[in-house]
């Protein structure tokens, strides 16, 4: 399941629900991005978030699909904010279920690298001292090139 | 009429997240879009940056890719979520 939206939401709810879908699994595993209220530009007012609907959407099911062929995923769900958020405001939630914790471990991190380097997103932060655009660093893309088959 | 679509940073240089425009007849390709568009707005080579990629009808391209005058042609600096 995917959902890309302006809407804020509840990542405990979001797991709850997923736990029901998934039922049966032997091992879920979950991540929740936060907006942090720290960045390199000072103290955090607000992140916004840009989409390009439908190719962002588009692109994470694909996403979605090459997790489901390389690990034994029984239940998948990627949540994704965009618009203003607040600091603390959940930007992220990727839940995975396997029989087995390795699967669902390694599919989530998967997930999570292609989001941040990868999905067709693009982050403002504005700060005290401005309004910053921010582009993925060099350890994100290293982190997204672990998962490159050889 | 083409559709032009500027994300990230792009609309601040720019100063607009959108445009309709008519193609003139010289520009048939995403590679001479590119230095026709950042001429005409005198953006300094913005839109010539390698780091941006470009879009045709929602998907990614490479220059130089043909164009039409009903397309949709997102200016695209890099991506990132999360």
């Amino acid at each position: 399941m995917l959902r890309v939206s302006e809407e804020a939401f509840d990542a405990g709810a979001e797991l709850a629900a997923f736990e029901a879908d998934a039922e049966g699994a032997g091992a879920i595993v979950s991540f929740t991005g936060l907006v942090r209220d720290h960045a390199s530009g000072g103290k955090v007012k607000s992140l916004y978030l840009q989409a390009y609907k439908p190719m962002t959407q588009r692109g994470i099911e694909k996403a979605m699909s090459e997790a489901k062929d390389r690990w034994a995923l029984t239940a998948l769900r990627v949540i994704h904010r965009t618009g203003t958020m607040a600091p603390g405001e959940t930007i992220v939630f990727v839940a995975t279920a396997s029989a087995h914790r390795r699967a669902a471990f390694e599919a989530a991190d998967f997930l999570m690298d292609y989001l941040k380097t990868e999905a067709v997103f693009w982050k403002k932060e504005v700060t005290d001292t401005g309004e910053h655009w921010i582009e993925p660093r060099v350890e994100d893309y290293e982190d997204r090139a672990r998962w490159q088959k050889v | 009429m083409a559709q032009i679509l500027f994300f990230g940073r792009l609309t601040e240089v720019t100063g607009t997240p959108e445009e309709t425009l008519a193609l003139p007849a010289s520009v048939r390709d995403t590679a001479t879009l590119r230095k026709w568009l950042d001429d005409e707005r005198g953006l300094g080579g913005a839109l010539m940056e390698k780091t941006i990629r470009l879009a045709v009808n929602s998907e990614i391209v490479a220059d130089p890719h043909p164009l039409n005058d009903a397309d949709e042609i997102a200016f695209m600096p890099p991506v990132g979520g999360g």
